[in-house]
C-alpha cells in the first residue's frame, strides 16, 4: 500500500523541554495508526508538526512523498490532511450546517446557499453514518455531537490523511465504539488515520499498528496481535501498571451526603435533573453511570451550590446547603474535583502552591484575617506537589505550564487535602495519562477509607465499574436503577444507560 | 527541567513598555525631520525641561500626580478584568465634589478640610463608578459602554452645575467661587503634597493586591471568573469593590488637583487626564507601582511640550501624538498575546461576550 505520510527524524523542544526526539514514522493509505502516550510525551507536539502548526527544529515531513514546508498548514489541507483537534475548533453561535461549510461555502450568485449547505451537510452526515441536526446551535448540543461535528468538518474536504487528538477524551463508551467504527469505516475507504489517544483498550480495538512515544521519544512500534494492554500500557509509563484497581470492601457507615427530590436547569432553561433523590454512606464510592448530557453536571453543580436549584435540598451531615453558594458548600465539608479543570479547577495563570489553596486562600492558615500568609501557601504547595506527585521542579510555577494530567493532580491534590466528608469527583480521569489515572483512582479510594463519602461521576463506565461500590444509572434527569459492584453487569447497565428498560 | 528554569526572571513586562516608548519616539523623530527640525535637539529640549532642574522635576511630578491617580484606577479594574474607560467622568465628579467641599466650609483647620474634602472627591468618584457597578455586576451590562456613557453625562452635568447653583457670584466665567485658604494643599519639600498622597496610594493598593485576600479575590475573578466562583469569591462582590476603588482613586486625582492647582472646579481643566491614565495604566502593565514611573514620563511630556514649541517650533500636539503612539505600540503586543495566550487568561479585561 501507498504511503501517505513520512516522518524523518523530526524534533522539537520548548524552551528546555524536549516534547519530541528524532522521530521518524509512516502511516500508509487505509491505515489506522495510533500514537500512544501519557500526557506530555509529545504527541499533541507531533501532529501539529504534520498539520504545520508547529514548526519542527530538526527533520522532514512528507505527504504523498513530498516534502511539507513546516508550518503551513494551508499547504497540508491542500495535500489532504485533515485534523480534529482536541479542543473544538467550531463556532459556538452557529449552526452546525454553517460550522461544516465555514471557509469552503457552496455559493450562488456570489451568496451563501445555505439550502444547498443543508443538504450537503445533511448527505455528509448520512454517508459516514454520524447523525446530528443540521439546524442545531454548536453552543446547545452535548459535547458528543460536537465532536461530531468536529469529525465531519474534516470528513467533508475529501481528506486522504485524517489526524485525530484524543477524540474520546470527551466520549460516552457508546459514541466512543461508534467513532471507532466510523474510523474502521474510514481506513476501508483508503484514508490513513493518525489517531492519539492514551486509552489502551481503543488502541487494541481499533488500531492496525500502534507507535508509542515517552518523554517525547518513539519507544517503538508494534500491533495489537503482538501487544497487550499490560505491554503496552508498561511502554507508555516504563513501570508496571495496576490496570484493576484493588481496593478493600467498602465499610458504608452513615449518610453524609443526601439529595432530595431535587430539580435543576440546564443552560438552556430545560428541567435536566429530574425530582432525583440519592443517598452516598461514609465509607463508600457511589458510581454515576450515565451517558453523557443526562444531567449529570447539573447534578454536580447543584450539589455543590453553582447552579440554581428549582427545588429540592441538598443536605450533607444532616445540615441543608444553600443555594448558589460555593463556598458555603464548601465550607459545610463538599470538596468538589470539577469537570472542566480548565474552566472550574484552575487559574493557569497562577502558580501551583495559589492553585492548591484556590478556595480556602482566605482561611487559615493561609491568612490571618485579612492579610494572607504567603509562606504557608507556598510551604503548602511544596509539601503537597511532592505528597500527590505533580511534576514540576517547583510550586511557584504557574499551573498552565503544566501537563494534563498534572493539573488534574492539581486539583485532586487541592480537594482531598482538606478535611474530607463529601466528595463530588467529576470525570476525575478525563484527558489524564494512565498513570495520573492509577494515583487519582487510589487517591478516591484513600477518601473512601478515610470515611468520606465519595460520589463519582464518570462517562468512562470502565472507571465507575472498577471504583465504585454501589452504582447509579442516570438517563434523562433520572436515577432509574442502582445496583451494588457485585451485581453491576455492563450489558444492563448499558440498557439502562441507552434509555431502555431493563 | 531543572530547577532553575523554573524560577527564570521575566523581563518582558519592562521590556516591552520600554521598547514601545524606544519606537514611538522614533516614528515622533521622523514627523520632527519632515518639519524641518532636528528631533535629536527636540528631544533634548522636552527631556531637559522635564528631568533637567529641580524645578523641571517639580513641575513634571505636579502634573504626574494625578496621572497617576487616575492610572491606578484603570490599573486596579484592569486587574478584575474590567476596562475602566471611565476615570475622566469619575475624575471630574471628584474635582467638583472637592472644590465645592473646599468653598463651602469655613472655619475648618486645613488638617480637617483638606482630608474632608479629599474624601469628598473620593465618594463622588466612587458613586460614578457605582453606576457602572451595579450595571455591571447585577445586568451584565458591559463596562466600556456604561463609563463612557456616564463620561458625557458627568460633564454635562458638571457643566450645568458650574454655570448655575455652584456658579461663582458676579463673574461672567463658568466655573465655581475658589476654595478657603485652609482647603489648600500644600507644597512639601518644594514638591506637591497629592504626589506624595499618589505614591502612597500606589505602594497601599500594590500591597493590597499583593498581600491581602481582597487582592487575591480581584486578581482571581479577573483571570478566571469561572474558577473565582466554583473557588466561593462572590464575582458581584468584586466587581462592585474594584470599580469603587477605581473611582474613588480618580475621585481622589480631581480632588487633587481642585486643591493643589486650579483652586477651584473649572470645566476647561481637568481634561483629558483621566483619558491618560488609559495609557498610564497600560504602560505600566496595570500594576500599581508600575504607573508611577509611566505617570512621571508622560507627566514630564505633558509638562514640557509648550517649551518645546517656544525653542525649537516643533507644534504641542507632537506630546499628544507621540502619547498615541507609545499607546498603540504598548497595547500592540498585548493585544497579540491577548490573542495568543487566550486559553491561558493572560487576557487584561474580559471580552465584549462576558
Amino acid at each position: 500500500m501507498k504511503t501517505l505520510l513520512e516522518i524523518e527524524g523530526v524534533s522539537k523542544s520548548f524552551g528546555s523541554v524536549i516534547a519530541n526526539e528524532d522521530i521518524s514514522l509512516i502511516v500508509r493509505e487505509g491505515e489506522i495508526l495510533a500514537l500512544l502516550g501519557e500526557n506530555g510525551a509529545g504527541k499533541s507536539t507531533l501532529v501539529k508538526a504534520v498539520f504545520g502548526l508547529v514548526k519542527p527544529d530538526a527533520g522532514t515531513i512528507k505527504i504523498n512523498g513530498i516534502v511539507m514546508e513546516s508550518g503551513d498548514t494551508a499547504a497540508a489541507i491542500a495535500s489532504g490532511v485533515g485534523m480534529v483537534h482536541q479542543h473544538f475548533q467550531l463556532v459556538p453561535v452557529m449552526s452546525v450546517t454553517e460550522n461544516l461549510i465555514l471557509g469552503d461555502e457552496p455559493k450562488r450568485f456570489g451568496v451563501v446557499n445555505i439550502k444547498q449547505a443543508k443538504k450537503e451537510a445533511l448527505a455528509l452526515s448520512e454517508k459516514y453514518g454520524l447523525e446530528v441536526d443540521p439546524d442545531a446551535i454548536i453552543e446547545d448540543l452535548p459535547v458528543g455531537m460536537a465532536q461530531r461535528v468536529e469529525i465531519l468538518k474534516a470528513l467533508r474536504r475529501d481528506v486522504k490523511l485524517l489526524i485525530l487528538d484524543e477524540p474520546t477524551a470527551v466520549l460516552t463508551p457508546q459514541e466512543t465504539d461508534e467513532l471507532l467504527e466510523v474510523l474502521r469505516n474510514l481506513a476501508k475507504r483508503g484514508v490513513g488515520i493518525l489517531f492519539i489517544t492514551h486509552k489502551l483498550r481503543e488502541v487494541m480495538a481499533v488500531a492496525d499498528r500502534i507507535a508509542v512515544l515517552r518523554g517525547g521519544k518513539l519507544m517503538g512500534t508494534t500491533t495489537p496481535k503482538e501487544s497487550s494492554e499490560s505491554k503496552l500500557a508498561q511502554m507508555m509509563v516504563g513501570r508496571e501498571v495496576v490496570l484493576r484497581v484493588e481496593k478493600s470492601v467498602a465499610q458504608p457507615k452513615e449518610v453524609l451526603l443526601s439529595i432530595k427530590n431535587l430539580r435543576v436547569n440546564d443552560d438552556r432553561k430545560l428541567e435536566s435533573v429530574r425530582d432525583l433523590s440519592l443517598e452516598v454512606h461514609a465509607g463508600e464510592i457511589l458510581g454515576i453511570a450515565g451517558v453523557e448530557g443526562n444531567g449529570q453536571r447539573e447534578l454536580v453543580e447543584a450539589i455543590c451550590s453553582m447552579r440554581s436549584r428549582l427545588s429540592g435540598e441538598v443536605i450533607v451531615k444532616g445540615q441543608a446547603i444553600p443555594n448558589l453558594n460555593p463556598r458555603a458548600a464548601h465550607l459545610a465539608g463538599v470538596s468538589h474535583i470539577p469537570e472542566d479543570r480548565e474552566k472550574h479547577g484552575l487559574v493557569t495563570s497562577y502558580s501551583i502552591a495559589d492553585n492548591l489553596v484556590l478556595n480556602r486562600f482566605d482561611q487559615a492558615p493561609f491568612a490571618k484575617g485579612w492579610i494572607r500568609s504567603l509562606e504557608e501557601v507556598s510551604s503548602n504547595g511544596e509539601a503537597l506537589v511532592e505528597k500527590f506527585d505533580i511534576r514540576a521542579p517547583n510550586a511557584s510555577l504557574s499551573a498552565g505550564s503544566l501537563s494534563g494530567g498534572n493539573k488534574q493532580k492539581v486539583v485532586v491534590a487541592r480537594e482531598l487535602s482538606q478535611q474530607l466528608d463529601v466528595v463530588v469527583a467529576a470525570q476525575p480521569t478525563r484527558g489524564v495519562d494512565v498513570g495520573s489515572i492509577e494515583f487519582i483512582h487510589n487517591q478516591l479510594i484513600a477518601a473512601r477509607d478515610a470515611g468520606a463519602a465519595v460520589l463519582l461521576v464518570s462517562a468512562e463506565l470502565d472507571e465507575i465499574l472498577s471504583l465504585a461500590d454501589r452504582i447509579a444509572v442516570i438517563s434523562n434527569g433520572k436515577i432509574v436503577a442502582i445496583f451494588s459492584s457485585k451485581e453491576a453487569d455492563r450489558n444492563t447497565i448499558g440498557r439502562l444507560m441507552a434509555g431502555l428498560a431493563s | 527541567m531543572d530547577a532553575k528554569q523554573g524560577k527564570k526572571l521575566d523581563f518582558s513586562p519592562i521590556l516591552v513598555p520600554l521598547l514601545s516608548i524606544l519606537v514611538a519616539l522614533s516614528f515622533g523623530g521622523i514627523l520632527i525631520f519632515i518639519q524641518g527640525i532636528n528631533p535629536l535637539s527636540a528631544y533634548r529640549v522636552l527631556f531637559t525641561t522635564a528631568f533637567g532642574s529641580f524645578d523641571g522635576i517639580a513641575i513634571t511630578l505636579a502634573k504626574a500626580t494625578p496621572l497617576i491617580l487616575s492610572g491606578l484606577a484603570v490599573a486596579i479594574c484592569l486587574r478584575a478584568g474590567l476596562f475602566n474607560i471611565g476615570a475622566q467622568g469619575q475624575l471630574i465628579s471628584g474635582a467638583l465634589a472637592s472644590a465645592w467641599a473646599g468653598y463651602t466650609f469655613v472655619g475648618l483647620p486645613a488638617l480637617v478640610h483638606i482630608p474632608l474634602a479629599l474624601i469628598f472627591g473620593a465618594f463622588f468618584g466612587a458613586l460614578v463608578a457605582l453606576v457602572a457597578a451595579v450595571l455591571k455586576a447585577y445586568r451584565g451590562v458591559h463596562e466600556v459602554i456604561t463609563t463612557i456613557m456616564l463620561n458625557s453625562i458627568v460633564i454635562a452635568l458638571s457643566d450645568y452645575l458650574t454655570s448655575n447653583p455652584f456658579k461663582e457670584p458676579d463673574q461672567p466665567l463658568t466655573r465655581t467661587p475658589k476654595i478657603q485658604e485652609s482647603a489648600r494643599m500644600p507644597d512639601l519639600l518644594g514638591l506637591p503634597l497629592g504626589f506624595f498622597l499618589a505614591i502612597g496610594i500606589s505602594i497601599t493598593l500594590w500591597w493590597i493586591m499583593r498581600n491581602t485576600t481582597t487582592g487575591f479575590s480581584i486578581e482571581t475573578i479577573g483571570r478566571n471568573k469561572n474558577a473565582g466562583w466554583y473557588a466561593g469569591i462572590s464575582v458581584k462582590k468584586t466587581i462592585m469593590l474594584s470599580m469603587l476603588i477605581g473611582g474613588a482613586v480618580a475621585g481622589v486625582a480631581g480632588a487633587v488637583e481642585t486643591l493643589s492647582i486650579i483652586g477651584r472646579f473649572e470645566p476647561a481643566f481637568n481634561a483629558g487626564l483621566g483619558f491618560d491614565g488609559i495609557t498610564v495604566a497600560l504602560l505600566g502593565r496595570a500594576n500599581p507601582l508600575g504607573v508611577i514611573p509611566a505617570a512621571i514620563l508622560i507627566g514630564g511630556m505633558r509638562a514640557s511640550g509648550s517649551t518645546m514649541q517656544f525653542e525649537v517650533g516643533v507644534a504641542p500636539e507632537l506630546v499628544d501624538l507621540l502619547l498615541a503612539l507609545i499607546l498603540f505600540f504598548v497595547t500592540a503586543p498585548l493585544l497579540a498575546k491577548f490573542f495568543k495566550n487566550r486559553k491561558e487568561n493572560v487576557a487584561m479585561t474580559s471580552g465584549w461576550s462576558n
